[in-house]
């Protein structure tokens, strides 16, 4: 058996075919950003969580800092159970704030993290106590209406 | 009652087709061992099923992603979202336009070419030829052809999901003005690679499977004349194309429901 061209170029298709998956992979996927160190699973309970989804961002001022990694319903608090990988690098204090927000008016939900002042810090399996539910467009729509209703009342 | 009689005969004839088509392709893949062990002859079907359909694929997905990239941003302009324009041209090529198309063109252009070779082997008795010097046509001529396509298959449609995105990114950022960084890292954010990616590249692995299958059947059923060589051909192009979509709708359903 011997090397012919005929081999070369397969070769070359092989290779090439492979980059293009790799390309797909890692610039196009997130394969590179989510299997990225290691991470710390914390909970957070919250009323309401909106839209937010499995693998939504978690950030603090702005930067990724992890990932939402489950959500159920707790059946005895009526509370959504939201339990998130915090990337290891970071700690964040025991009395931090975790709002649902809006990146942009009409984008996709992620987890802010606002840091309180407390010394100790949240451990693996530990539960953030203060939280914001998401803002409901219909219900501040709703709000508005009422107080503009009940201050036109007021008026007369 | 003879259009009734002619009806039932067809559909007759199809399912007993469609049997020995089954039939056929369970032949092939336990005669698939020479095709191992001789692995030159797999190569060298690689290489005519592949590396020569390597200009169609690559010229087409960019062109197809271009066009993406400018209806696209049409459509996403009157919503003020253009920064969507990465996630709006990959998922629809690593989803269902990467392996669908690609998969059509490989049928137009190898499969064809499969089935019209085989046929013209069997028209000029080739293939009872070498079961007189007993050699297995199967194993020999049908198994290294269904391998090779069954391998290229989803390397073209990676190739063609990948030239389509750098198409999008030419149209997109280079030509109209998306802003470069978030065209690229809200595609990273909705791209997911086992939901998205890895389900393309199984798409595109049944399609191989399929368009294969259909190909070295149609050639080994054909009629052993110039016409039914043909006729064979015709049969491939449009029994893939249509098994592709179909298949890709039954995929469809089982993958991306309910997330």
């Amino acid at each position: 058996m011997s090397r012919t061209t005929l081999d070369l170029w397969v070769g070359f298709f092989v290779a090439v075919g492979l980059g293009a998956l790799l390309f797909l992979a890692l610039k196009v996927g997130n394969l590179a950003s989510s299997s990225s160190g290691e991470t710390y699973a914390i909970k957070a309970k919250f009323d309401n969580i909106g839209g937010l989804k499995v693998r939504g961002a978690v950030k603090s001022a702005g930067v990724v800092v992890g990932r939402v990694t489950e959500i159920s319903f707790d059946p005895e608090a009526y509370l959504a159970a939201v339990t998130i990988q915090v990337d290891a690098r970071y700690k964040f204090p025991r009395d931090t704030f975790a709002t649902i927000n809006t990146s942009g008016l009409l984008g996709e939900q992620y987890i802010g993290f606002e840091v309180g002042g407390d010394t100790a810090m949240l451990k693996a399996g530990d539960t953030i106590k203060k939280t914001q539910s998401a803002v409901v467009l219909e219900k501040l729509i709703s709000q508005f209406m009422f107080n503009k209703a009940a201050e036109d009342g007021g008026k007369k | 009652m003879r259009a009734l009689r002619g009806l039932g005969q067809r559909a007759n004839a199809r399912i007993w087709r469609l049997g020995f088509a089954s039939r056929f392709l369970l032949a092939v893949v336990l005669h698939s061992g020479t095709s191992l062990r001789r692995l030159d002859l797999t190569i060298r079907e690689i290489y005519f099923a592949g590396v020569l359909s390597l200009i169609i694929i690559l010229v087409s997905g960019l062109f197809v992603g271009m066009v993406l990239g400018l209806q696209g941003y049409d459509t996403l302009a009157r919503y003020g979202s253009t920064e969507a324009l990465g996630v709006l041209v990959s998922l629809s090529l690593v989803r269902e336009l990467g392996p669908v198309v690609a998969a059509l063109l490989f049928a137009s252009r190898a499969g064809s070419a499969i089935t019209a070779e085989i046929g013209m082997m069997k028209a000029t008795e080739q293939l009872s030829a070498m079961e007189m010097m007993a050699v297995d046509p199967i194993a020999r001529v049908v198994a290294p052809r269904f391998w090779g396509g069954v391998i290229s298959m989803p390397l073209l449609a990676a190739l063609f999901s990948a030239m389509g995105i750098f198409g999008g990114y030419l149209v997109g950022v280079q030509l109209i003005g998306v802003d470069e960084g978030s065209f690229w890292s809200q595609m990273q954010a909705s791209v997911d690679f086992r939901q998205d990616i890895l389900n393309g590249v199984i798409k595109s692995f049944v399609f191989g499977i399929i368009v294969s299958w259909v190909a070295v059947f149609e050639g080994y059923d054909a009629e052993p004349t110039a016409e039914g060589v043909s006729g064979a051909t015709t049969r491939t192009v449009v029994t893939s194309s249509l098994a592709i979509l179909a298949a890709d709708f039954v995929l469809t359903a089982f993958m991306f429901t309910g997330t």
